[in-house]
């Protein structure tokens, strides 16, 4: 999935024709001030620019009076990280603020279409209950939940954003308003392959009109082949160091807390690595896929990613060899232990074609490798040789 | 017995000239797949693998009278040769392709919706039939005619499974991998529905991961109507809310699609699950030791 910063996704919704208020990216108190100027007052509003949600909470909206004011929220947030409920305790850094006019809010909606993975189509969610974390008002409010399925031989029809909107409690104007943003929400879903697109909140102007008031675009990753002005927007300063760099060499990562690494051929034996440690009383450091053609070349790359992180203590290293042979997965192990300087005791379960060899090659090889004789012994070996680590 | 493909099965191969196509064509023919020709656009009238070559789903389906076609085909022309295979008539349709956009998929679902086609896939490994049939990547020396049946979300946690059953002498009927996007063919129930009917099959092996509900709605399926003994392990326990596990599927979203759901709904319906993916084989002997003690009893 690619992310879109709010005023990135701003641009979106205004040319789909969705109502957003006035707003100006500015990356320094300068350019922030001279937004204020240009836009209607007298209040405004200056937004972090980071993925995550949860901004307002941690002070990443402020709500100012003068271009004055702006200029200095502007300053407060750029050049920072900010810390929201929804990032790790580093936060995201803050490179851009979006300057806006402030609105005037009678009520506030969510509003968006939605993947449902088991009927595999696409459903339009809408709450009047909005502003506040859709599945928070899903798990204890259900009933204020409304919902209509769409027919992809269809689309979304007239009558559907009608039930929501009569649903939601609009009335006269608003209905007419309401279905043209959530035509053009489902148009922009398909027409941009998006994985999400949500409006919280929708709100209700003091006036009685629609806008906008967030938006948030994630873009499926799989159809980005397609929608080259989606990549363009691509800001690799929000993304995980380690993970961006892990897909330069196409393999999979994510950074977890632990303190055993894992590299593992395949999305589902490298979550049940993870977890197979953790039964172990351990804690896995990350997940690695390295795919399902582990080269040598690529074995070094994640060798590399992993020794990148000071806090792990032990590498586990958990490969089925399938169409690969054991074998050659084993020298690529030596090559990149040997070329890569692994220092940490490394823990190597083959298993499959070759796996014989393989494991005689190990042994062989004179390094600190230890060879395990199945699943469960691989993960107790990595277990205490990651605690001895940590008491020395 | 055996699901969905035998040595019957009259297989053909989608992106048959391409690496990848070329590649698996090679081991399935080696290991004794009826694999009856191949399409790519273009090169219809030439042969490779000395099977013949199409430039048409249809043109293949007609002169081999194919049932099964294996799809390898690049992502971004994945959906229209589902589409195709469809169309021509075919009644397994197994996708290997990884990286479909999601909205392609949710059209082509809709478009197989009420047809006579069968999918299973994308992103899968594919299905074996030990010592008939392997339709797919998985590496085939490893399985074994047996009595059990495997139906698994991922490639490599398949193999796994596949390894524990054939070492514990059981060995397998049939093994599915359905795949690891959110939007795919064959489902779980699907699956079980068969390996239920399925006289061969003796106990049935699901394997799970963290995202959506299928693994819920299996559970409540398994309650309602498998008498067969199932052994589940879902993988993801210790997986981060939010994140990608690699397969576009596997994501826990808005606090939905956790392995803990998931292993209280099957736990609910009397599933045997295991924490430990080690301990698959060893799991499926004692629930069919366990289902034979409990046969005897009433005899007595």
């Amino acid at each position: 999935m690619m992310n879109l910063h709010e005023y990135q996704s701003k641009r979106i919704f205004a040319e789909a024709g969705i109502p957003v208020p006035a707003g100006k990216v500015a990356a320094t108190e300068a350019e922030a001030v001279a937004a204020a100027r240009e836009l209607p007052g007298p209040v405004w509003v200056v937004k972090a620019q980071v993925h995550a949600g949860g901004r307002g909470k941690a002070g990443g909206v402020k709500l100012c009076h003068s271009a004055a004011e702006v200029g200095a929220a502007a300053k407060g947030m750029l050049g920072g990280r900010l810390v929201t409920p929804q990032t790790d305790s580093t936060g995201l850094p803050v490179n851009q603020v979006y300057v806006e006019s402030g609105s005037a809010i009678a009520r506030e909606i969510y509003l968006s279409p939605l993947l449902d993975r088991e009927r595999g189509r696409i459903a339009f969610i809408a709450s009047a209950a909005g502003g506040m974390n859709i599945e928070e008002v899903a798990a204890r409010e259900p009933d204020k939940i409304l919902r209509v399925d769409v027919d992809p031989a269809v689309g979304l029809q007239g009558y559907q954003c009608r039930r929501l909107a009569f649903g939601l409690g609009l009335a006269g104007r608003q209905i007419a308003e309401f279905e043209r943003i959530a035509r053009a929400l489902y148009r922009l879903y398909l027409e941009r392959d998006l994985a999400l697109i949500e409006i919280n909140p929708l709100i209700v102007t003091r006036e009685g009109g629609l806008v906008a008031l967030d938006a948030k675009i994630n873009v499926d990753a799989n159809a980005l082949f397609r929608q080259p002005e989606l990549v363009a927007l691509r800001d690799p300063a929000q993304e995980d160091a380690m993970e961006r760099e892990a897909s330069e060499h196409e393999l999979n990562y994510v950074s977890l807390d632990g303190n055993i690494a894992c590299m593992v051929n395949g999305a589902g034996l490298a979550m049940a690595t993870m977890d197979l440690i953790k039964l172990h009383g351990g804690e896995p450091a990350n997940f690695l896929d390295v795919g399902g053609t582990a080269t040598a070349k690529r074995v070094t790359a994640a060798f590399r990613l992993i020794l990148s992180n000071a806090r792990v203590r032990a590498i586990l290293v958990n490969i089925f060899g399938g169409i690969v042979r054991c074998d050659v997965i084993a020298e690529g192990i030596v090559q990149a232990v040997k070329s890569a300087g692994v220092n940490l005791p490394v823990v190597v379960r083959l298993e499959g074609t070759n796996a014989d060899t393989a494991r005689a090659l190990l042994a062989a090889s004179r390094l600190a490798i230890t060879v395990a004789r199945d699943l469960s012994d691989a993960a107790t070996q990595a277990v205490r040789l990651a605690q001895a680590g940590s008491r020395r | 017995m055996s699901i969905l493909v035998n040595r019957r099965s009259r297989v053909i191969c989608q992106g048959f000239t391409g690496r990848q196509g070329t590649f698996h064509s090679e081991q399935a023919i080696a290991y004794g797949t009826n694999l009856v020709g191949g399409v790519t656009p273009g090169r219809g009238g030439t042969r490779h693998l000395d099977r013949p070559v199409f430039d048409t789903v249809h043109d293949a389906v007609q002169a081999t009278r194919a049932d099964v076609s294996v799809i390898y085909v690049p992502a971004p022309f994945a959906a229209d040769a589902i589409l195709e295979a469809a169309d021509a008539g075919i009644r397994l349709v197994v996708c290997i392709t990884e990286g479909i956009p999601v909205n392609d998929m949710v059209r082509v679902k809709a478009a197989l919706a009420g047809g006579r086609s069968r999918l299973v896939g994308p992103n899968c490994p594919g299905v074996i039939t030990p010592g008939e049939c392997k339709v797919g990547i998985m590496p085939g020396f490893i399985h074994r005619q047996g009595s059990i049946g495997i139906v698994s979300r991922s490639g490599t946690l398949t193999y796994e499974a596949v390894f524990q059953t054939t070492s514990a002498g059981l060995g397998q009927t049939t093994c599915v991998g359905i795949g690891g996007d959110p939007v795919r063919g064959l489902n779980f129930i699907e699956a079980l529905a068969l390996f239920e009917r399925d006289p061969d099959t003796a106990g049935i092996i699901m394997v799970g991961e963290i995202g959506g509900s299928d693994e819920e709605a299996a559970a409540e399926y398994i309650r309602r109507s498998v008498e067969k003994p199932v052994v589940a392990y879902i993988a993801g326990v210790t997986a981060p809310a939010g994140k990608r596990m690699g397969h576009a599927g596997a994501v826990i979203a808005g606090g939905k699609g956790t392995a803990a759901d998931k292993y209280a709904a099957l736990e609910e319906a009397n599933v045997r699950t295991v924490r430990s993916a080690a301990d698959l084989g060893v799991a499926m002997k004692h629930a069919l030791a366990a289902r034979r003690r409990r046969r005897r009893k009433p005899e007595r």
